[in-house]
């Protein structure tokens, strides 16, 4: 076991991919920068920058890819993934289905996600739930390091468009970035096992759709992803001192989802409490409940999800994301 | 009417205190997130905002501050907002990338190229409700690559709208040179719409004033949009904390942590052909000193040109900026004490 950061997971899966592959390319807003140990290794052919113009390259991307490239293109912020959305909605995610299941275009978008460091409600959306919705497109948000080199394998793999989000709470490449600008001056509450951890001595893929158990339990069932995870976690230990035995279930990819593992966990504890950093309205959580109505599972429900614009001062923040104490009081609730 | 030299340097020095201001409070860690400041743009919104009148409008990108505080909104609302406080011009809801003021008909936006549409919007709306209104869209040349900027670059020309493009021309595309992303010529690209497009240097309020007066009354005659390009310079980077002015100002210190990893991975067998990886590293490696050849065109920085000009009454200038400065001390003082 090695022990990495969760964007070093992420880069030594690329840097052993690119090495492998030729046809894998990257390119996006300021990856020259951003992906510097890539870009000096491999050159300026395989690591584009490109202009701020969503719509173009993330659309060229795919047709590369149609065309037999292997491209990783990078939103910088899933939020301004809204630019580029014709090219995911309208493009990527039909040209299996338009082409009878013939053509299949292996694109990666990798895109940063999530809040938790004070950006705003134009900078923090999550926004999984969104993109899962669209038939065609794997959604995967990986929450520790070793799933994150993982997931990257499998996305390189998967042959079709995957969107690969990853928390910016998780990416110190990221968070320093956008959130502390070289400031000693600010915290931000950063959960270390997702940040840091082991990873397995060679990758092997995570494959997509199958949920990991974080933590085994038997009075109730918390399924999450990507921060999610660690709050829930945290939460589940909080609960454990009041003698509740809480399960944490990582789904790991939002689509496809793990509705079996899901299902299985709700039948074990008879109580779901989802915990979605995304928005609550019509997104995974709701689909996670219509997945055990349609399994004909009985369990009590609820959910911790983002239900507003997420507000730019950083005690609305805290109060409008998931946060360990809500969690708390769901399950308590829940549990009545 | 002319330019009053006075009055644009009050304008500029005032924004320029309040972000130096912003700079400091974001360094003790009391205002968080993405803190892009306008510090080297001031003379273009000086002399823009100073030919705007009652009904106008300002599209704004994510560096909004010295257009909201030339246009009148209060500065105590502004730092409250910036805080995250409910005080706030946005009640603490939107900060700093995300200001809003429906009274000035002002409004912001963290999406680059945004500003275009918006200001294409306002345009119309003045044609129906505001007769002789104008509406003015703020963005850097980066934007410029936006299709929705261009998009709506067309549709003012086309419904000879009242619109003013005013590209701040800072030539950095995020941390980008903006050049190695940019094809043609941006003013050419621009007149290509059938819209008059004017070049002005940014650092110079009284060439802007007079370019962008020509822009305006000529929308407000109906006479369509402009485009106007003004190059500038970014005085404190993308936005506080950037990497690359850090690396520029403090090369030992802040390249130190990146050229271990950037070595290994660069001396890895299999890669890239020698040639391309000595060449990417030279282009990473020059990309600090790009800014800092930018930086030491100190000539360039907007409110020490004013000044220079008005230098000859000395003790007018020094009373005026006495008076800025206690004002916006008061400022701090009632924010931070509130």
């Amino acid at each position: 076991m090695r022990q990495m950061s969760f964007g070093e997971a992420i880069e030594d899966v690329l840097a052993q991919s690119m090495a492998e592959d030729p046809r894998i390319i990257i390119l996006g807003e300021d990856v020259r920068l951003m992906r510097r140990n890539l870009y000096v290794r491999f050159g300026g052919a395989r690591v584009r920058d490109t202009p701020i113009s969503e719509a173009a390259f993330v659309g060229a991307a795919l047709a590369a890819a149609m065309a037999g490239l292997r491209p990783i293109v990078e939103v910088m912020l899933v939020d301004f993934i809204g630019v580029a959305m014709d090219a995911l909605l309208n493009h990527a995610a039909k040209l299996e289905a338009f082409s009878g299941g013939t053509w299949r275009a292996p694109l990666v978008i990798r895109t940063a996600c999530g809040g938790g460091y004070g950006d705003g409600g134009q900078h923090e959306q999550c926004l999984w739930g969104w993109l899962a919705h669209i038939p065609g497109l794997a959604v995967v948000v990986p929450s520790t390091p070793a799933d994150a080199g993982g997931l990257m394998l499998s996305a390189l793999q998967h042959g079709g468009p995957v969107i690969y989000l990853e928390h910016k709470l998780l990416s110190g490449e990221w968070l320093e970035f956008l959130g502390a600008g070289g400031r000693k001056t600010v915290r931000f509450d950063v959960p270390q096992e997702g940040a840091r951890g082991p990873v397995p001595r060679s990758w092997s893929p995570v494959p997509f759709g199958r949920a990991a158990v974080r933590r085994p339990g038997g009075d109730l069932t918390i399924v999450s992803l990507a921060v999610g995870v660690h709050r829930s976690l945290e939460a589940a230990a909080v609960l454990q001192d009041r003698g509740i035995s809480t399960e944490v279930l990582d789904l790991r990819t939002v689509w496809p989802v793990d509705k079996q593992r899901a299902c299985e966990a709700a039948n074990k504890t008879s109580h779901l409490l989802v915990v979605d950093e995304d928005y609550e309205a019509f997104g995974l959580s709701g689909e996670l409940a219509a997945t055990l109505l349609e399994a004909g599972i009985q369990a009590k429900y609820a959910r911790v999800c983002t239900q507003d614009t997420i507000p730019y001062s950083r005690q609305e923040e805290d109060r409008t994301l998931p946060n360990v104490d809500r969690i708390v009081d769901a399950a308590l609730r829940l549990l009545g | 009417m002319e330019p009053d030299l006075w009055a644009l340097y009050r304008w500029m020095f005032r924004s320029r205190l309040f972000e130096e201001t912003v700079h400091g409070l974001w360094d003790e860690g009391l205002i968080s997130g993405e803190m892009h400041l306008g510090t080297g743009e001031e003379a273009i919104d000086a002399g823009v905002v100073a030919q705007l009148k009652e009904g106008d409008a300002m599209a704004l990108d994510h560096r909004g501050t010295p257009a909201l505080l030339m246009r009148g909104v209060d500065p105590r609302r502004l730092l409250a907002e910036f805080l995250g406080r409910p005080d706030g011009l946005c009640s603490g809801m939107g900060g700093h990338m995300h200001l809003f003021s429906q009274e000035h008909l002002a409004a912001s936006s963290g999406i680059v190229g945004a500003s275009g549409p918006a200001a294409a919007g306002f345009a119309l709306a003045a044609q129906y409700l505001r007769p002789l209104g104008v509406a003015v869209a703020f963005f850097g040349e980066g934007a410029a690559n936006q299709g929705m900027l261009l998009e709506a670059m067309n549709l003012a020309v086309a419904w000879q709208l009242p619109a003013l493009f005013v590209c701040k021309d800072n030539q950095w595309s995020i941390t980008t040179p903006s050049a190695s992303v940019t094809g043609g010529e941006l003013t050419e690209r621009a007149r290509a719409f059938g819209m008059p497009a004017a070049e002005v240097e940014g650092s110079d309020v009284e060439a802007v004033w007079w370019a962008a007066q020509e822009a305006i009354e000529r929308a407000r005659r109906g006479g369509g949009p402009t485009f106007l390009r003004a190059r500038c310079l970014h005085l404190d980077g993308h936005f506080l904390g950037d990497r690359m002015l850090r690396a520029a100002r403090h090369p030992l210190k802040e390249m130190a942590p990146l050229l271990g990893p950037l070595l290994r991975s660069i001396a890895r067998r299999e890669g890239g052909p020698w040639r391309a990886r000595v060449k990417s590293l030279g282009t990473l490696l020059a990309r600090p000193s790009q800014v800092r050849q930018a930086e030491s065109a100190s000539g360039r920085d907007p409110v020490a040109q004013a000044r220079r000009k008005l230098l000859a009454d000395r003790v007018r200038l020094l009373a005026l900026e006495d008076e800025v400065e206690w004002e916006i001390q008061q400022v701090v003082c009632d924010v931070l004490a509130a």
